[in-house]
């Protein structure tokens, strides 16, 4: 077999055999670690290809014009609303114990630690996440991948890695922009609703946040950008099936990354409290 | 069976496929196929759909491994050969893929232009070489068109262009007539003849239309009247003409069936290989 993802192992010939339960449960297991198997080559060599040339400077800025600022607008609004809503909820709890000044303190944790990072890695990943496999996708069916090769371009830099750079690069642009336009929206929420000033929301908020939450809020979305990424790409690039296997694609790339960056998430916090245990 | 005669002896094999065998999950598709392309030879792989003649191609251009057997190209072995100097090697040959398989994100220019962009050559050398390749294929008006500008035999005729752009010594043709009427097939075929005999370059042809394979065998392009020309029935005309022989081999459930020269086929009784004759 190639040394390469796009001939993937899960496709060597098979004997012809009865079916049974317990053979079925094995093929099925045999074909989930080839595909981890493929999946971690990919992801892999999504990086190892930034060693050596070429590079394709060209493609990493178009896709960081398509990840960044493409999907600016979904983070934006997103951003601004989820602020309002955590300070309209919170902001009813406090004002019953009459603490409605720590309005600032805790939307501005949650919205660093946790909230900027996962919603925008969500919203990222079901936007590009599907349109890299979908793009990738077609690009296989209509055998433009297997032309990209036969004219002595390795796909997996000239496809994989800019993409997953590009989403490297802008995810914790994007969530760092999330997380200042959800603190707007939080001020904006204290002001006209809770009627606290502006200026007290913005210190409260400021002084709760160090530097192991800023930590936290700036690595989740590199981890992130290379799940959706990488996830994007490789069930781009392994589609069977035709357009129909290019939507059912599709759909995967969205719902593991999403998955994907939801367990990140969860191991990636606990890494984070242990090392501001340790070393903050 | 017979193989071409005018190739001589001495001659070492460009394409050399031994006892090659390929399969994925739904079954074994190529079962132990063995063949030669010689220099300046056309090699026309016949077969019904799903015989494995794209596999072949994609097995000569090294964009696929065997499972077993081996296959050499320019007398490299090519299950040696790492992807990245797979890569490096694949500048010696063009595809010209089924559908074309232009790049949707890149105008006629770029698409033509692809492999000396690569390169990183000039774009002022670039331009003039994308222009001559565009004329070979009387589409030089088209450069600035998308590819989903096109129609079907255009974009074949591009891709034709895309492959010959760096002059390689071989190229490899997926079904380069399917789908299309009788007269632009007749165009495409026109330019695969050009190509071998302007640019001598050695051939594997994987078709299902017989008419394709009998008028590589029995046309040439003549390059003083700028015309193709029907080869001369016999004698040292003829072998003039057929300086650059043509081959079928048909391939029945991933074996080869039959192996011989456009005389051998059209004059078989052969039950199957009649199916193509009719």
């Amino acid at each position: 077999m190639a040394d390469t993802p796009f001939q993937v192992t899960g496709q060597q010939p098979r004997a012809e055999s009865g079916i049974s339960v317990s053979g079925v449960l094995i093929n099925s297991a045999k074909q989930f670690v080839a595909n981890v198997q493929d999946y971690s080559h990919l992801a892999a060599q999504s990086l190892t290809n930034l060693l050596r040339g070429p590079h394709y400077l060209q493609d990493l800025l178009d896709q960081m014009d398509d990840i960044g600022v493409g999907s600016l607008p979904i983070v934006l609004l997103t951003g601004f609303f989820i602020g309002v809503v955590m300070v309209l909820q919170t902001g009813s709890q406090f004002t019953r114990f009459g603490q409605s000044a720590l309005t600032g303190d805790v939307v501005s944790i949650a919205l660093v630690r946790e909230l900027g990072p996962t919603l925008t890695g969500i919203f990222v990943a079901g936007r590009c996440a599907a349109g890299i496999a979908s793009e990738l996708g077609s690009m296989l069916v209509t055998e433009q991948v297997d032309a990209m090769r036969a004219m002595g371009t390795d796909p997996s830099r000239k496809l994989v890695t800019p993409r997953v750079l590009a989403a490297l690069l802008m995810q914790p642009l994007l969530t760092g922009l999330a997380d200042f336009v959800g603190l707007l929206g939080g001020c904006a929420a204290s002001v006209f609703s809770l009627r606290l000033s502006a200026v007290e929301f913005w210190t409260r908020a400021i002084h709760a946040l160090d530097f192991g939450d800023i930590m936290q809020g700036m690595m989740k979305p590199v981890a992130f950008g290379f799940i959706l990424a990488t996830v994007g790409c490789y069930k781009g690039l392994t589609v069977r099936g035709g357009t129909q296997g290019v939507g059912r694609a599709t759909t995967q790339a969205v719902v593991i990354s999403s998955v994907l960056i939801i367990v990140a998430d969860t191991f990636l916090t606990k890494l984070a409290l242990f090392l501001s245990d340790k070393i903050f | 069976m017979a193989t071409a005669t005018s190739i001589e002896p001495s001659q070492s094999p460009v394409i050399e496929f031994d006892a090659v065998r390929i399969g994925f999950e739904e079954g074994e598709v190529l079962r132990g196929i063995s063949f030669q392309v010689m220099p300046r030879e056309t090699v026309i792989l016949l077969g019904e759909t799903g015989t494995g003649k794209t596999l072949s191609l994609k097995l000569a251009a090294g964009l696929l491994k065997p499972n077993s057997g081996s296959v050499h190209v320019l007398g490299k072995n090519l299950q040696s050969m790492s992807e990245r100097e797979l890569l490096r090697f694949r500048r010696e040959i063009g595809f010209v893929f089924q559908e074309g398989a232009l790049f949707d994100s890149m105008d006629v220019a770029d698409n033509v232009a692809y492999r000396l962009l690569e390169e990183r050559i000039n774009p002022e050398e670039i331009e003039p070489q994308v222009r001559e390749a565009l004329r070979f294929v009387e589409l030089d008006h088209t450069m600035d068109l998308v590819p989903s500008e096109l129609s079907g035999g255009m974009r074949r005729r591009v891709s034709i262009a895309r492959a010959l752009i760096t002059r390689p010594p071989i190229v490899l043709y997926d079904s380069p007539t399917a789908g299309l009427d009788p007269v632009t097939s007749q165009t495409i075929i026109t330019l695969i003849l050009r190509l071998r005999d302007i640019y001598g370059v050695t051939a594997l042809l994987a078709t299902h239309r017989l008419q394709d394979g009998f008028a590589m065998a029995n046309f040439h392009f003549d390059q003083k009247s700028n015309r193709v020309l029907a080869n001369a029935k016999n004698g040292a005309a003829r072998n003039a003409d057929t300086h650059a022989p043509t081959r079928f081999l048909v391939l029945r459930e991933g074996e080869i069936y039959f192996q011989g020269s456009p005389e051998e086929l059209a004059g078989s009784n052969d039950q199957y290989l009649k199916r193509f004759l009719l």
